[in-house]
């Protein structure tokens, strides 16, 4: 191969790699963002992405090249040119590839351990699942509810819980999710169920189940809703009122 | 008695099914009885009065088409029928109907069936993107839905991408290593027969009380512990799948490693023998964990075991744990033999030996030997201890480099190639490589543990487990078939059909697959019935592409039946090949070879003077013309042949 086929062939891989990053880049892939996990996901996949358009280009423009340049003529019997293999080249290709995932792997342990730092000031929330409701336990404020409502900018510890099967819990938004495995009262277990994340975004979204639980799994979903602090205080009031109505009348008294 | 129930065959098999069902229902009747029990026991998970017949009749059907009859006779101390060869080979179409030890016919026998099992569960895919067009529920109900996705992927991954691909080494490898067949001819009737089996009880679930098991193919515990009695139908089933595997697989390992041809060294091996060595080695390791963990399974549901339901101190991810370190190495054992197959094919319509052919066998053992340290990537939101996270991510991310050995080897093959590009088997060789880089890219990604904690049970995954197994596997299934098809009918098929079946399964597969990233990073979880009204659009797209991908494979169907039926003749060696099996007339002689031949070079020696792969019987003459040096002076490192 002669330089210039080479310099064209690395010229064609780095603007084929550059235009489709930048378009692949435009999309929001993962929607809007809602925790303060979120924009550090969102980036190691941004970075991904123009990693995999690399890779994509690399194989893309090769192939292409082989096609349009090698491609047999109508009737040639001939054989290609009886290259067994170039020892430098394989090398090449082993030793980079292991760098560039390395380097993936330790970026993504970075970014592993920053989104699980634990804050000193967690609000804790115990999440209950069972085939197909969701339910929301503030232990702190002995209020329960099938809403979750969590003040924003404040990390939560989600204490998570299954009653029957497996569950998973999953607000989009927020990017984290996290198995509910059940976990009987008493028994040794090693499960890890403890789930940290920080909403940033006021608003209402949806918490998804994504662990098949039958036949209600598809709609099994809550409504999660981040609001201001006084807010937040403000319906942990009203529940604590109208729950206290609604046992008040059997343990008065107690 | 009559003949037909006396003799091994087809009559006296399904009288054994009957019988076998019999016995095993009238055993539970008994004992039942004896033990002063309820004789019907119709608990959601129990039946054993269904559960012990659909063990015993499918041994009933082996029995009576004469699996175990050699055995039997062996072990009962009786004189064993000397093999009169009646065994071999197939004159008419009910040859294939019946026990047959030639691992030509036994080839063919797993590529139909496994093919009808592809194209079950291809209606089932079918029956699921109907009712994903639209949000809502309009064509199938939440229970039947879970069914349809379960045995999609069952019927898939153990009854059509694992067995296939031993059908088609089961053809070819034999032939291409100079071997008469393969090493015990019985056990591989047996390993065929078994599928039927599984198939028949996957099958046979829709027709039980509650319906087709609905658990995913993944069978999770605690939900498949206490799923109605369809999942025992898959627990049992997989039991059939996986004796198969295994028993083929070590197969396999003795065929290759003892009955190659003199001088066909290691590093004489097509790398679709390679492939296949390096898959039956995960397979004889790998698999007898899932058969494990559905056992454990069916006792927790059948004998009231404790293995994974917590609230009887059971421990409910290591269902999880167990079924992954199967199962992870299964995505290779229904890789690895694809990547034989490419090796073969763009070799032979480049011109051109494979570039790196020692790393090319290398890497497949790397791989082997990192996919049984990546299991636990699964898992990453399951809640196991958090510390394996980061050794499993490092090791997932580093098998990433192996495959690109493939990759760029395979590019590097085509570079100063010879390009055919007309045979349809490279078509699907050159698709495989583009939509394979996009299913390990987006498995880089997955890989990552905050990526995977965001895209896991997404249909990010779904998108990417299909790129991998159909852009992966199933691009290399069909070159595979388009390779050989000639070399096992003797017949050529129709290249333009052909083109037609690649090109609409190409935009088919991308129009459908493509789209399912965006929706799951945008928050659709998979395995679901129904979703939320924002994804209607992108999921009606998908369905439309989805059925375009299953017409085409018609297109398929319809070639090859016309093909072998009236195609026009192929000749021994249509593609101009070296390697051992296009030495032989299509189809092949029913004892392969006269004289075994002689491997005096590399399997891949295109554009080398005067190089050849296998001397014949026949050719003896032209070895010690002096037109070929080359031949004559490597042969005394071939550790000589017959005279």
């Amino acid at each position: 191969m002669s330089p210039g086929t080479l310099l064209r062939l690395f010229g064609a891989i780095f603007v084929l790699t550059v235009v489709s990053s930048f378009l692949m880049l435009i999309p929001n892939w993962n929607g809007m963002a809602g925790s303060a996990e979120a924009d550090d996901i969102d980036t190691l996949l941004d970075v991904m992405i123009v990693l995999s358009c690399f890779v994509f280009s690399v194989v893309v423009v090769m192939l292409g090249y082989c096609l349009i340049r090698f491609r047999a003529k109508p009737g040639d019997e001939s054989d290609g040119k009886p290259v067994h293999g170039n020892t430098k080249l394989e090398v090449a290709w082993t030793v980079i590839p292991t760098i560039i995932v390395l380097f993936g792997a330790a970026y993504s342990w970075i970014v592993l351990d920053d989104i699980e730092t634990e804050a000193a000031d967690q609000l804790p929330i115990a999440v209950t699942a069972q085939q197909f409701k969701w339910t929301f336990e503030y232990t702190d404020e002995g209020v329960t509810a099938d809403e979750l409502h969590v003040p924003v900018d404040q990390q939560l510890e989600l204490n998570l819980v299954a009653l029957d099967v497996l569950h998973s819990f999953w607000v989009p938004e927020w990017r984290l999710k996290r198995d509910l495995v059940p976990i009987l009262e008493g028994n040794p277990t090693d499960v890890d169920n403890v789930m940290r994340v920080t909403p940033n975004e006021e608003g209402t979204f949806q918490l998804v189940c994504t662990e098949l639980c039958g036949l209600g799994h598809a709609t099994m979903r809550a409504e999660v809703v981040v609001e201001s602090e006084e807010e937040f205080q403000q319906w942990i009031s009203e529940q604590q009122a109208e729950q206290e109505q609604a046992t008040g009348g059997s343990e008065a008294g107690a | 008695m009559p003949a037909a129930l006396k003799n091994p065959g087809m009559t006296r098999a399904l009288f054994g099914f009957l019988v076998g069902g019999a016995l095993g229902f009238g055993l539970v009747v008994a004992l039942r009885a004896i033990s002063g029990l309820e004789i019907f026991q119709t608990e959601q998970t129990g039946y054993p009065h269904v559960i012990v017949p659909a063990l015993t009749a499918p041994f009933g059907f082996l029995i009576g088409l004469g699996c175990f009859s050699y055995w039997f006779r062996w072990a009962a101390g009786a004189p064993t029928v000397p093999d009169d060869h009646s065994q071999h080979g197939a004159h008419s179409w009910k040859d294939y109907f019946r026990f047959n030890t030639d691992h030509k016919v036994i080839g063919i026998q797993y590529i139909c069936t496994t093919f009808v099992f592809f194209l079950i569960g291809g209606l089932a895919a079918m029956a699921v993107r109907a009712e994903l067009a639209q949000p809502g529920t309009q064509v199938v109900d939440p229970g039947f839905f879970n069914g349809l996705f379960s045995t999609h992927a069952a019927f898939m991954i153990f009854l059509f991408i694992i067995p296939i691909f031993a059908g088609i080494a089961n053809y070819v490898l034999p032939l291409m290593i100079g071997a008469p067949d393969m090493a015990f001819p019985r056990l591989n009737a047996l390993s065929f027969w078994m599928l039927p089996m599984a198939g028949l009880l996957f099958l046979a679930s829709y027709f039980v009380p509650g319906g087709a098991f609905d658990a995913g193919w993944t069978g999770y515990a605690p939900l498949s512990t206490g799923a109605p009695l369809g999942q025992s139908f898959f627990n049992l089933g997989v039991q059939f799948a996986g004796a198969s595997s295994v028993a083929t697989a070590l197969n396999f390992l003795v065929t290759i490693i003892t009955m190659r041809a003199p001088g066909m060294t290691f590093w004489r091996m097509p790398l679709l023998v390679w492939a296949n060595l390096s898959t039956s080695l995960l397979v004889v390791a790998a698999t007898p964990f899932i058969a494990g963990a559905q056992f454990m399974v069916l006792f927790d549901r059948a004998l009231n075991t404790n293995f994974f339901q917590e609230a009887m101190g059971g421990d409910v991810l290591s269902y999880q744990h167990i079924f992954w370190f199967y199962s992870h190495p299964a995505v290779y054992i229904m890789m690895l033999p694809g990547f034989g197959i490419i090796s073969e094919v763009l070799s032979t319509h480049a011109r051109k030996p494979i570039f790196g052919y020692r790393l090319m066998a290398l890497a497949l053992i790397g791989i082997v030997v990192l996919s049984y340290t990546v299991w636990a990537h699964h898992m990453f939101v399951s809640g196991m201890f958090s510390w394996l996270r980061v050794p499993m991510m490092i090791t997932t991310l580093l098998i990433a480099v192996p495959t690109g050995i493939k990759i760029f080897s395979w590019l590097a093959t085509l570079f100063d190639s010879v390009l055919h590009v007309k045979s349809t088997a490279m078509l699907f060789s050159l698709g495989f490589i583009v939509t394979f880089v996009v299913g390990g890219i987006s498995g880089v990604m997955l890989g990552m543990v905050p990526l995977d904690i965001h895209m896991s049970d997404t249909y990010f995954i779904v998108a990417h487990i299909h790129f991998v197994l159909f852009g992966g596997s199933v691009f290399t299934i069909f070159a595979g078939l388009y390779h050989w098809f000639p070399k096992m009918t003797g017949r050529m098929y129709d290249e333009r059909l052909g083109r037609a079946h690649f090109w609409l399964t190409l935009i088919g597969m991308l129009g459908t697959f493509v789209p399912m990233h965006w929706v799951g990073l945008e928050g659709m979880p998979r395995r679901v019935a129904d979703y939320a009204a924002q994804f209607g659009d992108w999921n009606l797209v998908i369905s439309i592409f989805s059925f375009v991908l299953g017409a085409a494979q018609l297109i398929f169907v319809y070639n090859v039946i016309v093909s072998w039926k009236w195609g026009p003749k192929a000749g021994d060696n249509p593609w101009r090949a070296k390697t051992i099996e296009w030495l032989v007339s299509s189809p092949p002689p029913v004892f392969n070879f006269d004289q075994i031949p002689r491997v005096v070079g590399g399997p891949y020696e295109f554009g080398v003077p005067g190089a050849r792969h296998a001397i014949m019987a026949g050719d003896e003459g032209a070895e010690v013309k002096p037109a070929e040096p080359a031949v004559a002076g490597t042969t005394s490192g071939g550790g000589g042949g017959p005279p």
